[in-house]
């Protein structure tokens, strides 16, 4: 076991970067300008700005409760990556919000998520999103992500 | 028929994240369905290429808050307060349709379940429980 984790450098350094990479190359968290804070060891850290493409309610201007939905579950995915000490496909099996208070307008919003365990086939997650204190969350989660076990070939740069 | 389609239609084209998703409204009597049409701006991995799962579940939020405003109007603005999402089957490159089942209104409370499918109605790609704050029927 130590064995094959011993010829990666630094095993941890290079789950950052796949997570880094997974959040660079999803289209949709592109569009929205979902941006890493900070990823260690199980916990990441993103931010969304406040673009006019996400308001839900246009009275306010208020963002969409989904918009949180999608930072919380794309946070949340990046911390299953950041827990893995090899990296597996994951696809979200279930995904609880609840939503403390609206996000204040024209301001960024945060999410920190934290992968607190890794079985052989399933991760669970929780976070919260927060605009100015994680200690007053505009949203809180509790995920659970499967974690397929087939090898992936060749799923960063093709050939393989 | 119609003229209820176009004031649900000009209700989402209101929504800047709405009109950012491409959400398009039907309308059956008070049976609704939302679709979201596929594009790459919705897309979470496109490696294989699958829709955010995030963007299944805010699809399903607003089939929700739209079923809930062909019911009981616009003026009872609900606001979010939990969901449950449950994800079945990948969101692959295609049509994506969600209809949405009122269980209770109360005088508070409303709670709404909500189905995702592509292809076929039987087989749903991702399923959605929620709960919302209303606010009190005007008299």
């Amino acid at each position: 076991m130590g064995l094959k984790t011993a010829v990666m450098s630094d095993p941890t350094e290079t789950m950052r970067n796949m997570a880094q990479g997974m959040n660079q190359g999803s289209p949709h968290a592109r569009e929205l300008g979902f941006d890493v804070v900070s990823m260690e060891e199980g916990v990441a850290i993103m931010k969304a700005p406040y673009l006019d493409i996400m308001v839900g309610d246009p009275d306010t201007g208020v963002i969409a409760g989904g918009v949180v939905t999608t930072l919380l579950d794309h946070c949340c995915g990046s911390a299953v990556h950041l827990a893995m000490k090899r990296f597996a496909i994951i696809a979200t099996l279930d995904l609880r919000i609840d939503y403390m208070r609206p996000a204040k307008p024209r301001m960024p919003i945060f999410a920190r998520a934290e992968c607190y365990k890794v079985t052989r086939s399933v991760a669970f997650v929780r976070a919260v999103a927060y605009d100015e204190s994680p200690d007053d969350p505009v949203a809180a989660a509790q995920a659970a992500f499967m974690l397929d076990s087939t090898k992936v070939k060749g799923l960063f740069g093709g050939a393989a | 028929m119609t003229g209820a389609t176009e004031r649900l239609q000009a209700m989402l084209d209101r929504i800047p994240y709405a009109r950012f998703l491409g959400l398009k409204a039907e309308l059956a009597g008070d049976e609704m369905t939302l679709i979201l049409p596929f594009g790459m701006h919705i897309v979470g991995n496109p490696v294989l290429p699958a829709i955010h799962g995030g963007v299944l579940g805010a699809f399903m939020e607003m089939t929700a808050l739209a079923q809930l405003s062909v019911k009981e109007g616009q003026e009872r603005q609900p606001r979010i307060i939990d969901v449950s999402i449950e994800y079945l089957r990948s969101g692959r490159s295609l049509t994506t349709y969600a209809r949405a089942d009122i269980k209770k209104v109360g005088r508070r409370i409303a709670n709404v379940h909500v189905e995702a499918w592509q292809e076929q109605r039987a087989q749903p790609i991702a399923a959605l429980r929620a709960h919302f704050l209303i606010g009190p029927a005007e008299d």
